[in-house]
């Protein structure tokens, strides 16, 4: 290129770039207006949305989750505030490291590290799982001093759900336990994710499951401003959560818990019923169980041994036991027998201990040579078979199915509790269509004596003893009373008024309750030496149930499989039993292989009954001696 | 008596001398930085106080350098030049690494980045080379040129320090071009730099490459790599016109904004006074880079105007490099704010810069052409 040698000229060529120069940054400040106009101006709003979604947290507020009483306001479930130490999977790279690091300085047990790896596999959307539990003051002041080791360890105060009862009522109460992706479908099906928004915690069986609604309560929310790091730096807004409301049972706990001891270590279940509201005094199944191991998670080794006994623990036997209930039939049938018009009271039908049909002898328990001459009123105090084989035939399947239908045997009570089983009222259309065959007659021989097809629960067969102490007035059994406002104490009664009613002729239930009295009372009756010395008068039936066909398995001993062939023992009563007097308890119970109905369910009706009525608790030990 | 009056009288002509347009956009730019830093700095309060003292510091050394008269720069020029080549191969050799970058050079009591004297130091070179050469000019000059650009701009591009290397290149550039680049060569060095754009990209390290895709697309990784663009485009966009208030910016004091006190302090500035108050800070950067050109434009000498120029568009660059990096038009580069972001180093190459153009104003050419 050529040289430039003219000063002058280079100046001008120097302010020619100048020129240049200043277009390009007068253009390029022109272009960072029109940027910062975009921002500012045109996108203003979905920038500013953003600033506010970064600052404003919707933390939810969990609600007080609703207390549980009994009818006498005694709490049976609570809740109380402790520590856990919880660690946020996402935020630890090694857990089992930090699970030994922490185990230096908080007591650690292997059943807990179980039990977290248990929780991690089976609820994969937990931010935070618990370790440990329950800290003690110097376990947290311990925690907090080197909290810096642990990124992803948090110290959180929480809410517990205690059953401060233990075993007592679990059946009745059950439990709550952490959200599982089934329970997150339910809260879907009834339109409450929201609500369930920050809950950790839902009813799993028992009442806490079907009260679920009313106990869990409205979560509120909490504006928090937060910074970048999550960490909250103020309140803006706060919606208050509304606790749920407390459960006041039907159920005198106190009672509950003399009809556990009086079972003492046997099976079976047992129902009392206020006849004229329906209140369910006690709801017992045992063996029962420690709510409570539930609540946090069980860990594997107390869920093998509860899954696992043979004495099933985790069954509702009151629930969902269905058995025949042998002899405590009898008095309902006696009652068919007066309604349809095919006995009178003092038919007399000849028991020679034992009834043949169709070339088939069916025999009976008791005195060699039978009981005789019987009527109506010794059918039922001495529990003739044979009457009851002769009445059976004579009513036919099909009347016997019409008749019981309305006292709810072989039908959900609609109690308020999930899970219920209806049982089989068994008829001869029922058999055709559940087995294909004519029901052949010799099968109702031994419906007569509540053997057979019938499978009741002792729900049913405790709610249909209260209808025939209400006189035939049908009210619903229910396990809560009322619903109490946690806030105001204000309760509102559940109780449903009559939902039915049997028409029966007075002077008819009077037979079969003076019948009833007669086996408490006579010399002669079947539960005479169990209510000998009573105070009061009490209708009872002893029933005594064979068992068929249980599961042979090789991992029971012979001992226990021989223990396990015995009898079922039941016992149906209700008192006081005057006539004209309002029966204030009706009771069903089964003793699973008990043996005969006298000897093992009939003394732990009395000990329920000298409690309920007269206030007497039961000597030590007095009440199990049956056995 | 006399001698300190006549000390005085002196002291008021030298104040009477320096350009009032430029301490009055650098008094107000001062101003509008102190109380932004304060906003930003909220949560470390001893920043502000050692930001004043960084100030102090900064206007005093832009003083002495309005005290020196150009043809000291230009005796200082080959030596600054040279001193800061040497350095830049020490730290090449003996240098201090810090987050994977070696560009720190442990001087006993304290450590300095040699890359920071190039900055003003490879312009300077240039001036004094151009200025030399005035009225001679040819071809192979501007290839020598190039060369006391490349050699600085190489070693720094090394260490790695991609965003530096870029402005010492810009600033010789500059030079080369207020000297008389010709159109021909720029076009063709445009067209073989966007060529090179594939090679250039190989040589990248992965942090560089994650900064200029995420700028193509912030919203694809919004809490990784694109965040800190991503939160102060939220910042500057939820400024609106008028701004959340001083001290009332959620995005900068709930901690969402990074590096706030640093290199995206405009979008604390941004969120808390609006699109009016950016304008207003345009407005004062376009007067400051307009007044450097302007007496640039009236310099005595081939290397001062060479100088002048270059210093305006080198506060051009960084002015407009940090803005557009944080608004989130340009990759995000470690390029601070003139006077508004924390930290002494970049203030006092910005008073030595100032400090320059005013001794230039001073000994202007009186006589128009």
């Amino acid at each position: 290129m050529k040289p430039l040698r003219n000063p002058e000229r280079e100046v001008l060529h120097f302010r020619e770039r100048l020129m240049v120069a200043s277009v390009v940054v007068a253009l390029g400040f022109a272009a960072l207006c029109l940027r910062f106009g975009w921002l500012q101006v045109v996108r203003h709003g979905e920038f500013q949305a953003r600033a506010e979604q970064n600052r404003i947290a919707q933390v939810p507020v969990t609600a007080n989750r609703g207390l549980i009483k009994d009818r006498n306001g005694i709490i049976i479930a609570k809740n109380y505030s402790a520590y856990t130490l919880e660690i946020e999977p996402a935020k630890v790279e090694d857990l089992d490291a930090t699970i030994d690091a922490l185990s230096a300085v908080v007591e650690i047990q292997p059943k807990e590290r179980r039990r977290f790896h248990k929780m991690l596999d089976d609820f994969k959307h937990l931010d935070s799982v618990p370790i440990r539990t329950r800290l003690s003051d110097e376990e947290v002041a311990r925690f907090a001093a080197q909290r810096y080791r642990f990124p992803g360890v948090e110290l959180r105060a929480r809410l517990f759900r205690q059953y401060p009862m233990g075993e007592t009522a679990s059946h009745l109460l059950g439990y709550i336990g952490r959200v599982s992706t089934k329970d997150e479908e339910r809260i879907d099906h009834f339109g409450q994710p929201a609500n369930y928004n920050g809950t950790d915690y839902i009813g799993k069986i028992g009442v806490e499951s079907s009260y679920e609604e009313q106990l869990h309560g409205t979560t509120g929310f909490e504006q928090v401003e937060i910074t970048a790091g999550g960490h909250p730096v103020r309140t803006l807004a706060r919606t208050p959560s509304v606790p749920g409301d407390n459960l006041i049972l039907s159920v005198d706990i106190r009672l509950q818990q003399i009809v556990e001891r009086a079972f003492g270590d046997r099976r079976g279940a047992l129902i009392a019923i206020e006849p004229a509201t329906g209140d369910i005094l006690a709801f017992v199944s045992k063996p029962t169980f420690d709510p409570n191991l539930f609540v946090e998670g069980i860990d594997p080794a107390n869920w093998d041994a509860l899954n696992g006994s043979i004495d099933k623990p985790l069954l509702n036997r009151a629930l969902r036991g269905t058995y025949p209930i042998g002899s405590t039939y009898k008095p309902f049938l006696a009652l068919a027998a007066l309604e349809l018009g095919k006995r009178r009271p003092d038919s007399i039908t000849y028991d020679p201990g034992y009834w043949s049909y169709g070339g088939h002898l069916f025999r009976e328990g008791g005195p060699k040579g039978g009981h005789g001459a019987v009527d109506l009123h010794k059918s039922i105090v001495v529990s003739s078979d044979v009457y009851y084989y002769a009445l059976a035939n004579d009513l036919g399947v099909d009347a016997i199915h019409d008749f019981m239908q309305p006292f709810g045997f072989g039908e959900l009570t609609g109690v308020d509790m999930e899970g219920e089983l209806a049982g089989v009222l068994p008829s001869s259309e029922w058999n055709e269509r559940r087995y294909h065959q004519k029901w052949y007659g010799g099968e109702t021989i031994s419906i007569g004596i509540g053997q057979g097809k019938n499978a009741f629960t002792l729900l049913q067969l405790a709610h249909a003893t209260a209808t025939l102490a209400n006189n035939g007035v049908i009210m619903k059994p229910h396990l809560v009373k009322a619903i109490e406002d946690a806030l105001t104490g204000k309760r509102t009664l559940t109780v449903s008024s009559e939902s039915g009613r049997i028409a029966l002729h007075p002077g008819n239930i009077e037979l079969v309750r003076s019948a009833m009295v007669g086996v408490t009372t006579d010399p002669s009756g079947t539960a005479y030496l169990a209510f000998k010395g009573a105070p009061y008068s009490a209708a009872g039936k002893t029933g005594t149930a064979q068992v068929v066909g249980i599961a042979q398995n090789e991992k029971y001993n012979e001992k226990t499989v021989e223990e396990r062939h015995r009898d079922h023992s039941l016992f149906i009563a209700f008192a006081p039993a005057e006539p004209g007097a309002q029966p204030r308890i009706a009771i069903a119970l089964l003793v699973e292989n008990g043996g005969w109905g006298a000897l093992a369910a009939a003394p732990i009706a009395r000990a329920v009954m000298d409690y309920y009525l007269l206030g007497k608790e039961p000597a030590p030990g007095a009440a199990g001696a049956g056995n | 008596m006399d001698s300190s009056n006549g000390l005085r009288l002196r002291l008021l002509g030298f104040g009477r001398s320096l350009d009032p347009t430029l301490l009055a956009v650098l008094g107000a730019l001062t101003l509008v930085g102190l109380i932004t830093l304060y906003s930003a700095a909220s949560d470390h309060p001893g920043n502000f106080g050692s930001q004043l003292r960084n100030f102090a510091f900064a206007a005093l050394i832009m003083l002495v350098f309005a005290g020196f008269s150009p043809s000291v720069l230009k005796r200082v020029a080959v030596p600054v030049y040279a001193v800061g080549l040497v350095a830049l191969l020490a730290v090449l050799v003996a240098g201090v690494s810090v987050k994977g970058a070696q560009r720190w050079l442990d001087i006993g009591f304290t450590r300095v980045q040699p890359a920071e004297i190039m900055k003003l130091g490879v312009p300077l070179m240039l001036a004094w080379y151009f200025d030399r050469r005035a009225g001679t000019l040819r071809s192979v000059d501007f290839l020598l040129a190039f060369l006391i650009v490349l050699v600085p701009v190489g070693l720094i591009a090394r260490q790695p320090d991609l965003g530096t290397a870029l402005l010492v290149l810009a600033a010789g550039f500059f030079v080369i071009f207020f000297a008389g680049l010709p159109w021909r060569w720029l076009i063709a060095m445009g067209v073989t730099g966007l060529a090179a754009l594939p090679v250039v990209w190989s040589f990248m390290h992965d942090y560089q490459r994650n900064r200029i895709l995420t700028l193509l697309d912030p919203m694809s990784d919004p809490l990784g790599k694109g965040f800190h663009t991503l939160q102060s485009m939220i910042a500057i966009g939820s400024g609106g016109v008028f701004g959340k208030g001083w001290m009332q910016g959620t995005q900068t004091h709930l901690e969402f904004i990074p590096e706030r006190t640093t290199d995206f302090i405009f979008a604390v500035y941004s969120e808390e006074f609006g699109l009016v108050g950016n304008l207003v800070l345009t407005l004062l950067f376009f007067v400051l880079v307009a007044r450097a050109l302007a007496i640039a434009g009236h310099a005595a000498t081939p290397f001062s105007r060479l100088l002048a120029g270059a210093i305006g568009m080198i506060l051009f660059t960084y002015a407009f490099v940090n803005m557009a990096m944080v608004s989130g038009i340009l990759p995000v580069v470690g390029v601070p704010l003139p006077l508004i972001s924390y930290g002494g180093t970049a203030l006092v190459t910005m008073g030595m810069a100032c400090g320059m153009l005013m001794t230039i104003q001073r000994h202007r050419k009186l006589v128009q052409s």
